[in-house]
């Protein structure tokens, strides 16, 4: 016990001076942040319940197009927007930033949650095959319908208010807020795959029919997870959007493609259905995918393509899996204390 | 809405979309029926199906600029592809045959979009299309203009068809692919290799969607990302008509063909694709809402 809260203050203090010691990579390291917010709420439907989306995606996007439609009506008109936006100056105070992203923030996770609520009653009562293309196909129509509607800019996006100067860095602060939002993930998915909802989605993966004929409903445990998904997702689209300053429909907002498909390789190489699992995953995919951006220029999306390919058919266990065939000792309840921060697995 | 008015105030448009509509939607139904095959002997939802489509359509431009008519291109587009099937069937299909539904899937996802991306490598992003100088023909007092082409590649998808078909009850290969369709234990126990056959169904399958893509670069455009949305409309077309069900499948792509000439129309060119993938979305769930009656206990 007293080696975990020793893992979780070095991993927490090394964090919060991250961004001071490498200082010229803190976009990278906020992004490092948003991929394991990814990871981690794909694997409460995809790896905890069995349910493996690939739109996940729609909800990052409409929480992005959310915020910075709310930050953008707020102190500005539509119109006057489009031509101050290309100006380097913020014309916000600091307050009004904050207001501005604060309330956008707030109002895509109320979007999100209706959103995933409506659409979840619709869809998951499907299963396997017809699950997975129906959400393929749902990240994919939002891109499309977003890039045909001119109030949230169509085709040619929509820009974010620049960032106030008084406030210092730009990355620093969204470094600091992904951090926290993957922090508050981690520990609401520890609770709640500690308690009766962790098990009733385990027993919806394992056997859905039976789980429905011992009572659960299903249904409503199902829905409630991929609204839990969708709220985060919301919440850290709102930042990244402010963050990359930019809102392209297709390549940033509902990226199926690059995002979309990243969560799902993500939480399978660190291991499906484990808590640690989409962390690890997170991390080592992070940095693997800013060394293809690095040195494989051009070529690294096919280089994507074939990773997923062999990670997928060679590597389905994941790095949990695989600690979890080898050292099955570490996993047991008896050995709860080891060396390594993948131990730290919660056996509930 | 206005665009709604004009297919109110002349009808002879709408005859026009319902003409192209149809002439296009025999491509689809040709690779759905490719789809269904592998979905049906396999059990793999091949989502690398577009992709194939559009690398097909890619040959046969590049033989097409090179001189060489475009119809030429069919076969050689066909048997490109069944190549290129056989080698990703030797290198990744055949570990994940038995494997299960989601790994099947991601794995092709995988491959569909390493295939995309070397084609924007190496064909670059724009969207083209192959000349074949077949001239036009006017209908109705030049109301309606139909592409002879057009008229060419829908019979040539439909002869396509009828051939698949004839192969599939008759050659002695198509009747072992049918046998493990059916029952893959009891095939094996009659002396068939299902490996070879999943082989051959598998790059049967991509020599359909080659020559698929020729008909689509003739009649229509490609470019390396349309293929997703083939991949979408064989998906649609195969379970709006049901598995081994041919005459549901031609319907269906007609039709598919058809409504989304028309909802491109009235809704505009920049949800064309938009369309595609939302009505993917609501057929689902309104397939599930029909099956849903049965499941009556706990909702």
């Amino acid at each position: 016990m007293q080696r975990k809260i020793i893992g979780y203050t070095a991993i927490g203090i090394f964090s919060v001076v991250a961004p001071m010691l490498f200082p010229n990579y803190q976009t990278q390291l906020a992004f490092l942040w948003v991929m394991v917010v990814f990871a981690l709420t794909w694997d409460i439907v995809g790896g905890q319940m069995g349910y493996n989306s690939f739109g996940n995606i729609l909800f990052f996007g409409i929480g992005m197009y959310v915020t910075a439609i709310v930050q953008r009506d707020l102190f500005f008109d539509a119109n006057e927007f489009v031509e101050i936006a290309g100006s380097e100056e913020s014309l916000l105070s600091p307050a009004e930033y904050l207001t501005g992203l604060g309330l956008g923030m707030g109002a895509s996770v109320i979007v999100c949650l209706a959103i995933a609520i409506v659409l979840g009653a619709g869809i998951l009562g499907m299963r396997g095959h017809y699950f997975a293309i129906c959400t393929l196909g749902l990240g994919i129509a939002a891109g499309e319908i977003f890039s045909g509607i001119s109030y949230v800019g169509a085709g040619s996006g929509l820009v974010t208010p620049v960032f106030p100067e008084a406030m210092g860095n730009r990355s620093t602060f969204y470094y600091y807020m992904f951090f926290a939002i993957a922090v508050i993930v981690f520990f609401v998915l520890k609770f709640l795959y500690s308690s009766r909802f962790g098990l009733a989605l385990n027993a919806i993966r394992d056997n859905e029919d039976k789980a429905e004929a011992m009572g659960l409903y299903t249904t409503r445990y199902k829905i409630m997870a991929w609204s839990i998904a969708a709220v985060f997702l919301g919440l850290i689209g709102g930042g990244v959007g402010n963050l990359i300053g930019f809102i392209d429909p297709i390549d940033v907002a509902f990226a199926g493609t690059t995002f979309g498909v990243w969560m799902i390789l993500m939480a399978i190489l660190g291991g499906k259905g484990t808590l640690w699992g989409p962390v690890i995953g997170a991390v080592v995919f992070h940095i693997t995918q800013e060394l293809f951006w690095t040195y494989l220029l051009g070529w690294q999306r096919v280089a994507l393509g074939l990773l997923i390919v062999v990670i997928v058919v060679f590597f389905p266990q994941g790095i949990m899996g695989y600690f979890r065939k080898q050292y099955p000792a570490w996993f047991s309840k008896a050995t709860e204390i080891s060396e390594t921060s993948a131990s730290k697995q919660d056996t509930a | 809405m206005d665009s709604l008015l004009i297919l109110v105030d002349a009808p002879v448009f709408a005859g026009q979309l319902l003409i192209n509509g149809i002439l296009v939607g025999a491509i689809f139904a040709l690779a759905a029926y490719g789809l269904a095959l592998v979905w049906g002997v396999m059990n793999i939802i091949n989502v690398t199906q577009g992709e194939f489509v559009i690398l097909g359509g890619f040959i046969t431009l590049y033989l097409s600029l090179a001189g060489i008519h475009p119809i030429v291109g069919i076969p050689v587009a066909a048997v490109a592809l069944f190549f290129v099937g056989w080698i990703i069937y030797k290198i990744v299909i055949f570990r994940i045959v038995d494997r299960d539904l989601f790994t099947s899937l991601l794995a092709t996802f995988g491959i569909s979009i390493l295939l995309q991306q070397l084609m924007n490598e190496i064909f670059g992003a724009d969207v083209q299309t192959a000349q074949t100088d077949f001239g036009t023909i006017l209908l109705f007092d030049g109301m309606v203009t139909v592409a002879n082409i057009q008229i060419v590649s829908f019979v040539l998808a439909l002869v396509l068809g009828v051939v698949l078909v004839i192969f599939l009850k008759r050659s002695r290969m198509g009747q072992t692919i049918r046998a493990t369709a059916q029952n893959a234990q009891a095939a094996r126990i009659m002396g068939i290799d299902p490996d070879r056959v999943f082989a051959f169904t598998y790059s049967l399958n991509a020599a359909i969607c080659g020559a698929a893509g020729a008909l689509v670069v003739m009649t229509w455009v490609i470019h390396p990302f349309l293929g997703l949305t083939y991949t979408v409309r064989s998906f649609m077309i195969v379970i709006v008509a049901g598995l081994g069900n041919l005459a549901g499948v031609v319907a269906a792509g007609l039709g598919l063909g058809a409504l989304e000439k028309f909802a491109g129309f009235i809704l505009g060119a920049e949800f064309e694709a938009a369309f595609v993938f939302s009505l993917l979305v609501v057929i689902l769930v309104l397939r599930n809402l029909a099956m849903s009656r049965k499941r009556k206990y706990l909702k």
